[in-house]
């Protein structure tokens, strides 16, 4: 019903993200890059703003910067310029924070969201660098600063870098949004770029919501801000959508105001009102030289990128005979992509994508085990899907063979011989096809008269009594001979 | 010991090492002469006597196995803006008078762990100033006459070299301070190429501008000076990676050939006719040795001061704002967190840091950065060309350092534009980044004149050359008063 509602209206979005970038230390200083340590146990006069301590820029920061903006299909500027952005405020110790203004690293670009059936293109307008501030902890109250008595700053994440990456407003729905933040997630991971993790707050997104109006002429817009995962960018962009439709159906005005996304109430609510925006004072930072980026730099970083989620798929789909969704599947964890490439090298492709994006996917999941952590090795995958191929263990009996490798690491070969899991010899599955017709007389023949359903209990049987290593096709096509039928 | 007193930096220097004199025996003079005129002088904040003579004692141990580097032993006093590990570091503020560091700035790493340092010299507040009178701890004195300023902001540096406080200090120039209090206390003053010598520890005043450098007793020390703090630091991305000639070397060469090119512009009626005779007999001095002189224009030289006083004041609205009583210095405990920074920042600083802050506060602002910031960094850009075209001819150019001797303290204090005035003769090389030296003259009015070198990008052999004739042609004799 509201989605039909919405559509009488043109949604335009824009999104911006914050991505805490995958270096070992902070934007301008050596200190390392931590979450959950101690308050203030990462810390240095750089980053604790100390008079006379000096930003030097983190090169490995740039140089994911540029991985991001290349993923992106951005310009990378030959020159980039850090600029100063003046406020006050106490998780900020030097009254500043270094950013970049109107020389950012890289300008222009898209992203194409697969959107179900569809892709959607969304512009980048801008992606720069800047560092993180440091996060004030309110004592006394749920964590605001309003009737707190007293407030403590953790210097930590002080100047963490960060990237920010500016679309343009071309995304039609909250639920494209959602497909948008989730495609960026993806490829940064990719590029190896940020763990993009947003319940650990690495990828923060705020959107910039409006209606069009009837005429087609843009309508005010707001600025919903920190929302912490990809289902309350999808609700909160939703929310803010539905309460600025009913302001306009009752004939109100929209304000240009900054809200935030309570996910308990399924609301927005101000934050503050634009009039009281901050004057920056932005102006170069004097303390650092321009980035002279040239093109024989971002050329090198360019060849030495990974391959992009995107083209991943297409050559996964390509190359080994996968569906989309199943190449999809493989190409959203890199590792598993990994691996599975090293298995469809020597095992059937889509034997390879069955095992590993089923039953191995489902075991590193319950497990919450990573790929290369897992005993299972590409090896043991393509042992194991050898011996089902060639009937030597059954399908069923290698689930139970891949439950231990994963467990033991040991081979799957070792795991059939010690527990007795290989196929039932032909000779001896036709006795026991024979011992299980005799033994049920009447479902045997209500299958020979026809009825089907009842093959299924009788499979069971013969299961049962080879203790599941029956070659359950073989024993069907037998079960189905033997009753005529 | 008087007699030490009046030795030059490198005089002592060899005196060390040749085992003569004993790093604890300078020290002990040093703290000795410090105890004796600092009272009318004050140009320390904090005076570091133990402290001089324990790492005294240490130089002393590593010159018995050789291996000292000329520098290391020579008693200094540091101005009061560089970073000094576990040695209170005010700036000349208020703001941070509980305020000591937990690390050396860098320029002072090459005297081993830490110089023989006397104290730290006095200041005005976050060097904003030409005279030493915007200090809260008091203004420094004129060691010529005790009711004259000795210039600023690194008064209290080139105060403690005149009156022999030590045998050199470091000071730091924005926009001349460290070349006009040395031309107003009779000494030399350099200030290197921007990005010669690390900014790591110096409590940024203009980023873009902010120059550490020499304030000594003649050019051989401030050569010597330059040799230990000059050089590329990691933690300073503004710093050069240029390597550091040896800067002694031909110091003596002479001027036979070199292009000298006196500035129309600074010698003009609005410089002091005494100070305009001064300089004029210095530059038939350098013919004299062999120099070609001339004349040389830069146009926009009197711009300068007015884009000085947008980028300084903008820069210093900017990095000023870190201290907010949050992390250190001084705290005003207020209800709430803006009446805490507003508090804290009103008792802070004082009216000149405020005026500065303001005046940069609006430069930057949005719907004035155009017109005023924006504005000032072309006029610097006309500044560096002016810079550029001169160099295309001449290889040195020269110039008063300030408009006028010493004034009587006091003078300029209600009228911040006439103080700002000072800096008229210097401010041009510190928005072009050269290097640029003021050696004593001569006597104008019986106060010293200070007369200005200027040379091009990393040019510093060279311009100490030139230095070194122009001092001995002006034929200047250091003397510590009073």
């Amino acid at each position: 019903m509201q989605t039909q509602q919405r559509r009488t209206y043109q949604a335009v979005i824009g999104l911006e993200f914050h991505v805490h970038l995958a270096t070992r230390t902070k934007m301008f200083c050596g200190c390392r890059v931590t979450y959950g340590e101690p308050p203030n146990t990462h810390t240095c006069p750089v980053c604790l703003g100390h008079p006379g301590a000096l930003p030097v820029a983190n090169e490995r920061a740039i140089e994911l910067g540029v991985m991001a903006g290349l993923a992106l299909n951005c310009d990378v500027s030959e020159r980039a310029v850090f600029a100063r952005k003046n406020y006050f405020y106490p998780d900020l110790p030097k009254g500043y924070q270094i950013s970049q203004f109107d020389e950012p690293i890289c300008l222009g670009g898209h992203l194409d969201v697969p959107f179900g059936d569809e892709t959607i293109r969304v512009g980048i307008t801008r992606l720069h660098l800047e560092e993180d501030a440091a996060k004030n902890v309110h004592v006394g109250t749920s964590g605001r600063m309003h009737g707190s008595v007293g407030s403590l700053v953790d210097f930590n994440r002080g100047g963490t870098p960060l990237m920010e990456i500016v679309t343009e407003p071309d995304i039609p729905s909250p639920e494209a949004a959602r497909a948008t933040a989730n495609h960026l997630k993806d490829i940064l991971r990719a590029i190896g770029v940020s763990e993009a993790d947003m319940e650990k707050g690495q990828l923060r997104c705020d959107a910039n919501v409006s209606i069009r109006n009837p005429d087609g002429s843009f309508g005010t817009k707001t600025e919903l801000k920190n929302m912490n995962s990809f289902r309350f960018v999808e609700k909160g962009i939703a929310a803010e959508l539905q309460r600025q439709e009913e302001i306009l159906a009752g004939g109100g005005r929209v304000e240009q105001t900054t809200l935030h996304y309570d996910p308990e109430t399924d609301e927005v609510h101000e934050l503050r009102s634009k009039e009281f925006a901050h004057d920056y004072r932005y102006f170069p930072e004097p303390d650092l030289l321009p980035l002279e980026l040239s093109a024989s730099y971002v050329g090198e970083i360019g060849e030495r990128m990974p391959e992009l989620p995107d083209a991943m798929r297409a050559r996964f789909v390509e190359r080994y005979g996968l569906s989309p969704y199943e190449a999809g599947v493989m190409v959203s964890d890199r590792e598993l992509a990994a691996f599975y490439e090293e298995v469809a090298s020597e095992a059937d492709p889509k034997q390879a994508s069955n095992w590993i994006s089923g039953d191995f996917r489902a075991l590193l999941n319950e497990s919450g085990t990573g790929v290369s952590d897992s005993k299972v090795t590409p090896g043991h995958m393509v042992e194991l899907i050898g011996l089902v191929g060639s009937g030597k263990v059954s399908r069923s009996a290698a689930r139970t063979v891949l439950d231990v490798v994963f467990k033991t690491g040991e081979r799957p070969s070792e795991v059939v011989e010690r527990e007795g899991l290989g196929s039932v010899e032909a000779d001896e599955l036709d006795g026991v096809v024979d011992g299980v017709i005799s033994s049920n007389p009447d479902e045997a023949e209500r299958v020979r008269n026809g009825d089907k359903k009842v093959v299924g209990f009788l499979m069971g049987q013969v299961m049962k009594a080879t203790r599941g290593n029956a070659d359950g096709g073989r024993a069907r096509e037998l079960l189905l001979r033997k009753l005529g039928s | 010991m008087a007699d030490l007193l009046s030795l030059t930096a490198h005089e002592l220097s060899g005196k060390l090492d040749a085992g003569e004199v004993s790093v604890r025996e300078a020290a002990e003079a040093a703290n000795r002469r410090v105890e004796e005129v600092d009272g009318d002088l004050n140009s320390f904040v904090t005076t570091t006597p133990e402290l001089a003579l324990e790492r005294a004692g240490r130089v002393d141990g590593l010159l018995r196995n050789g291996g000292v580097r000329p520098w290391e032993g020579v008693p200094i006093a540091v101005k009061d803006v560089l970073s000094t590990r576990g040695v209170r570091t005010t700036c000349g503020s208020k703001i941070l008078e509980e305020f000591t560091p937990l690390y050396d700035a860098s320029a002072l790493k090459n005297f081993g762990d830490a110089p023989v340092m006397v104290g730290k010299a006095n200041m005005d507040e976050f060097a904003m100033g030409s005279s030493t009178e915007n200090s809260a701890y008091g203004p420094t004195k004129n060691p010529w006459d005790l009711n004259r300023v000795p210039g600023g902001s690194s008064g209290g540096s080139a105060a403690a070299v005149a009156a022999g406080e030590g045998w050199w200090a470091l000071g730091t120039d924005t926009g001349g301070s460290v070349r006009q209090p040395a031309a107003l206390c009779g000494i030399v003053g350099l200030k290197p190429t921007y990005g010669r010598v690390s900014r790591y520890g110096l409590i940024s005043f203009g980023s873009s501008l902010d120059c550490i450098g020499p304030m000594t007793r003649d050019v051989r020390d401030s050569a010597l000076l330059l040799q230990a703090i000059a050089g590329h630091d990691p933690r300073d991305s503004t710093s050069a990676n240029v390597e550091v000639p040896d800067y002694l070397a031909g110091l003596d060469a002479g001027v036979e050939g070199l292009r000298v090119g006196v500035v129309t512009e600074l010698m003009d009626e609005r410089i002091d006719a005494g100070v305009r005779e001064v300089v004029s007999k210095v530059a038939a001095g350098l013919e004299a040795a062999g120099a070609e002189v001339g004349e040389v224009s830069l146009p926009h030289a009197y711009y300068a001061l007015e884009a000085y006083y947008i980028i300084a004041p903008a820069e210093v609205s900017s990095n000023l704002a870190r201290f907010d009583g949050v992390r250190y210095g001084l705290r005003v405990q207020a209800d709430g967190v803006h009446e805490m920074y507003r508090k804290t920042r009103e008792a802070g600083f004082g009216a000149e840091a405020k005026r500065r802050i303001m005046l940069g506060t609006y430069a930057l602002s949005s719907g004035y950065y155009d017109a005023y910031y924006a504005q000032a960094q072309k006029v610097r850009t006309k500044i560096v060309e002016d810079f550029r075209d001169a160099y295309a001819r001449y290889d040195v150019l020269v110039s008063p350092t300030s408009p006028s001797v010493a004034f009587e303290i006091g003078a300029k204090t209600d009228d911040p534009l006439a103080m700002y005035l000072q800096d008229i003769c210097a401010v041009p090389a510190s928005l072009a980044g050269v290097p640029a030296i003021s050696i004593p003259g001569g006597l104008a009015d019986g106060l010293p004149v200070g007369v200005q070198l200027m040379g091009d990008h990393f040019t510093e052999p060279m311009l100490l050359r030139a230095a070194r004739a122009a001092e001995q042609a002006a034929g200047f004799e250091f003397a510590p008063r009073p």
